[in-house]
């Protein structure tokens, strides 16, 4: 072969490992995903079997604890509706009612059972919440 | 009024600073940028290339053909540039 | 002293606009004067910045609240060294620290090329001053800095106590380093654009200036990751966050950059790749300066909403349209100077590497940035998990790894099959016999990824030994120097290939350490009271009894209360006593009560850990105090109007309440195999890029060149 064709087959060679990996790299994304979805949808169109990621806000006065079982409920986060959540695992530090958080997991009647140490607490590097109430 | 004073302050100062050049007509040594330049590092480069490939060899990365090859190339490479930069500088020609 | 800090903003903002515009007339009518004019602009830029900062510093050491921002990020009681660092802790100190370091950095970089680059450097000061006007914009704009409050509070909020650790107070001037350092290259290669100097000048003159970046944005990193791991309480190190994303993705194409500009200063190739990459790099750094405050993806350090998001999107996107300008207008002047000459050749193998790190680069972005590609495509944000990332990032790493154990093997241009074969011999040997034995010896054949990640280690140190061996050997058959004389002037004499190769060892040993402790790390939680015991992994670990310290706060983050355990470890005869413990700080929020309002602010872990070279041990506790709920309350009502002093010791009271009848507390144990080698990896990394980006003396590089041209000399009068 001479070399400008060689040049050309290994161009055409990269180029198409390139596209591949790009598929995967799409194809894996989407499969692998998790839906984020707020209380109200969850409560709406919330199938029991499918995976969310539910974020909101800790609704006051709803934080209670039953052995191992962390149990409180998520509302919008402009909004009244909420889900009853019940988590077991690790409490992130910033864990207070009010904060927004994130967690997964499934809905299971009229609850969302949470997957093990999937909360997550938002870091408030200002106050900015503490303030607004003051 | 602080934040005045001080804007007017430190504009005089900086002004001062930054339009003396101008006002004096200062001008700068900078070189670069040139064809000179650029081939005085691409000289530079080749003799790294060199010492390079020198030390490839004496660690066994380079068989003893290999480095002949490369090295011939090299030095010729770098003659040329050698010879390029005494063009560029008016000289006569070494070769 | 506001007025002052907000008219060097004012003065800084204009002159950073003048510097740009002299500059730029400067080199378009070739009036020096002009150009000089933009580069002292730049230098009064860095003296602006610097006064702007001294100004906010000495607010916050005075504690003086009619500053808004030291209101709201420090307060009286809050330890100096973390009045010192609360500036960046806030979206308008990082503002300042953005510009003050710019400045400081241009200043540096066109002092040092002032006598240089006479085509590139006006047109780099004009970049520079583009970027430090958009930074000083957003603060004289928006986000001032010096805002004062007309009734200043008595006492301020205080600093976040989750940033209350010495690694997280450090972290972001290293990162924002990093950041900035890369505008540094990025300046000089529109520079070489748009005068179509586009050989390796310019790298040259920014060349060291991106591996101090580099080097920055990575000790920046693993900062972050050790502040993850001893002070979050969840006892990860890396959670491909997308705040920590956002730092990792321009270090990944930095370190491609740092990788093929080499190819580009010794051949003459892959210009447009270079001018790309580093391009790409500045603006990844910007984006990662923006997610921070951002909030536009979910992160756990969404830092309340910003109100320069918009600001930033539109300098993003001219970055970007700027950038794929210039490069297409100058596409014929990028063309490459050599061919590769064979895929067996250092270049080649640059080339993959930098393909690598790119697709890691791009698999990162693509997962960070996920949530807004699915919303864009399916109308619903979606993300993907930790999982994924792992996925599709462990490949590569093992990929990555194998290059770098290798490619320090293979010559430039090319070499042959054989001889490649020949140096590679005793290091793949080596590496074998380590992988057997590790299959054989332990568990890590557990774990295909991890035993494989293993052998590729080995073999980068095999490989790196048998340079640094034949190195000395080879000098000292030429020289006869004694060994230590012989292995330092090699080291000494080629700086950036041996800093390399030490770069590549702590990069091996720092994923050894990821590969050991991912694969194989034991967790358990547990929930007991004191004299209870649970079993973790070959560890037998008792509750012995529970602690409250008052004002008594080892790690010196001005704790006032700290809830803790004595933990009991044993494994074997030996046995430990741990200290894991909770901190809780006071809030303002009046609504909480007198007494409560010291319970119920932010609570942080203070997680306690026996560092180990073989393995870690560590433990976390979180005291269930809802058991204090009523005397709290009780306390709430009977002390409100209360002095400090009775106060303190109702609060005393309380907490000996805790003591003497402990409830159930939460244990979180976790025993991670040869975690301590990431940071020790992230050390060697840090010496071998010192080592690597140290000038060598003028001396001596002048000694090196005129032995070259006396040679070559020679040859020219003999061929004559």
């Amino acid at each position: 072969m001479d070399p400008s064709k060689k040049r050309k087959a290994r161009l055409i060679l990269a180029l198409s490992v390139a596209v591949l990996l790009a598929g995967a790299l799409v194809y894996s994304s989407f499969s692998a995903s998790t839906e984020a979805s707020t209380p109200s949808d969850v409560m709406k169109h919330g199938q029991p079997g499918r995976s969310y990621e539910l974020t909101g806000k800790v609704a006051q006065g709803s934080v209670t604890r039953r052995g191992d079982r962390l149990l409180f409920s998520i509302r919008d986060r402009n909004g009244h509706a909420s889900v009853p959540v019940s988590y077991v695992g690790v409490v992130p530090d910033p864990f207070r009612e009010g904060r927004e958080v994130i967690v997964s997991g499934q809905v299971r009647g009229k609850t969302f059972q949470a997957k093990r140490d999937s909360l997550v607490t938002k870091c408030p590097s200002k106050f900015t919440e503490d303030k607004k109430k003051a | 009024m602080e934040y005045g004073l001080a804007l007017i302050f430190l504009a005089a100062v900086v002004a001062f600073v930054v339009m003396r050049p101008v006002v004096l007509g200062e001008s700068d040594e900078a070189v670069g940028g040139s064809a000179r330049a650029e081939l005085e590092a691409a000289k530079e480069a080749k003799y790294r290339e060199i010492r390079d490939a020198e030390l490839d060899h004496q660690m066994g990365k380079l068989s003893d053909t290999d480095h002949r090859a490369i090295d011939r190339e090299l030095r010729a490479e770098a003659i040329e540039i050698l010879r390029r930069l005494d063009e560029v500088e008016g000289r006569s020609p070494r070769v | 002293m506001a007025g002052l800090g907000s008219a060097c903003l004012t003065v800084a903002l204009l002159v950073a606009v003048y510097a740009a515009g002299a500059s730029v007339y400067g080199a378009v009518t070739s009036k020096r004067a002009w150009v000089v004019s933009g580069r002292r602009a730049v230098y009064c830029l860095a003296g602006l910045t610097i006064t702007a900062t001294v100004v906010l510093q000495s607010a916050f050491l005075r504690s003086d609240f009619s500053f808004k921002l030291v209101a709201d990020g420090s307060s009286t009681d809050t330890p100096t060294f973390y009045k010192v660092t609360a500036m960046w802790a806030t979206q308008d100190g990082s503002l300042l620290l953005w510009a003050l370091l710019l400045s400081i950095f241009s200043s540096a970089v066109l002092f040092l090329t002032r006598r240089s680059l006479r085509e590139i450097a006006p047109w780099a000061t004009a970049v520079l001053g583009v970027v430090a006007a958009f930074f000083l914009l957003l603060m004289v704009g928006w986000e001032n800095p010096f805002t004062t409050l007309t009734n200043p509070p008595a006492e301020g909020v205080g600093l976040n106590p989750l940033l209350r650790h010495p690694a997280m107070m450090i972290h972001p001037p290293m990162l924002y380093t990093g950041y900035v350092g890369f505008s540094i290259p990025f300046a000089f290669a529109v520079g070489a654009l748009i005068t179509r100097n586009t050989g390796a000048d310019w790298i040259r003159a920014t060349r060291r200036f991106a591996l101090v970046a580099w080097t920055f944005l990575g000790v920046g990193i693993m900062l972050g990751a050790l502040w993850s791991y001893t002070e979050l309480g969840w006892g990860g190190y890396w959670a491909w966050d997308p705040v920590e994303n956002a730092s990792l993705l321009p270090w990944l194409t930095g370190t491609a950059f740092l990788h093929s500009v080499m190819v580009q200063e010794k051949r003459g190739m892959l210009k447009i790749w270079n001018v790309s990459l580093i391009m790409a790099t500045f603006v990844l750094a910007l984006i990662g300066t923006f997610l921070v405050r951002s909030g536009i993806l979910q992160s756990i350090h969404a830092f309340g909403a910003s109100t320069i998001g918009t600001q930033f999107v539109v300098f993003i996107a001219l970055a970007v349209i700027v950038s794929v300008g210039l490069v297409v207008w100058r596409l014929p002047d990028l063309r490459t100077d050599a061919k590769l000459d064979s895929l067996l050749s250092r270049e080649a193998f640059f080339l993959l590497n930098n393909l690598v790190l790119v697709a890691l680069a791009l698999v990162v972005f693509w997962g960070t940035f996920f949530p807004l590609i699915s919303e864009a495509i399916t109308g619903t944000q979606a993300s993907v998990g930790p999982p994924w990332f792992n996925r599709l990032t462990t490949p590569l790493a093992l990929v990555l790894v194998g290059l770098a154990a290798v490619g320090p093997m293979v010559a430039w241009r090319r070499v042959t099959l054989s001889g490649l074969r020949r140096s590679l011999f005793w290091p793949l040997l080596f590496a074998l016999t380590a992988l057997v034995a590790i299959a054989l010896l332990t568990n890590g054949a557990d774990s295909l990824p991890a035993l494989t990640m293993f052998g590729l280690a080995a073999l980068v140190f095999s490989v790196v030994g048998q340079e640094f061996i034949r190195g000395t050997a080879a000098r000292r058959a030429t020289s006869g120097e004694p060994l230590p004389r012989a292995l330092s002037a090699l080291v000494g004499r080629n700086r950036r290939r041996y800093g390399g190769y030490i770069v590549h060892t702590g990069i091996a040993v720092l994923f050894l350490g990821v590969a050991a402790s991912s694969a194989f790390h034991q967790q358990k939680d547990v929930r007991i009271s004191p004299g209870q015991s649970f079993q973790s992994g070959d560890y037998h670990v008792t509750y012995v009894r529970p602690t409250a310290r008052l004002g008594l706060d080892p790690g010196g983050t001005g704790a006032p209360i700290s809830f803790g355990a004595v933990l009991r470890v044993r494994k074997g005869d030996q046995v430990r006593i741990l200290h894991p413990a909770r901190n809780f700080y006071p809030t303002q929020d009046a609504s909480k009560g007198a007494i409560g309002r010291y319970f119920e602010g932010e609570a942080t872990s203070e997680v306690d850990v026996r560092w180990g070279l073989r393995r870690d041990f560590w433990a976390a506790v979180r005291p269930d105090i809802s058991s204090l709920d009523g005397p709290i309350r009780e306390a709430n009502r009977k002390f409100a109007g209360a002095n400090g002093d009775v106060q303190g010791l109702i609060i005393g009271a309380i907490a000996e309440r805790y003591r003497r009848h402990p409830p159930p507390a939460t244990f979180r144990t976790i025993v991670s195999p040869m975690v301590s080698w990431i940071w020790i990896g992230g050390g060697i990394v840090l010496l071998g890029a010192l080592l690597a980006g140290w000038p060598a003396p003028e001396a001596r590089l002048r000694r090196v060149r005129s032995l070259y041209s006396a040679r070559l000399g020679k040859e020219l009068t003999s061929r004559a």
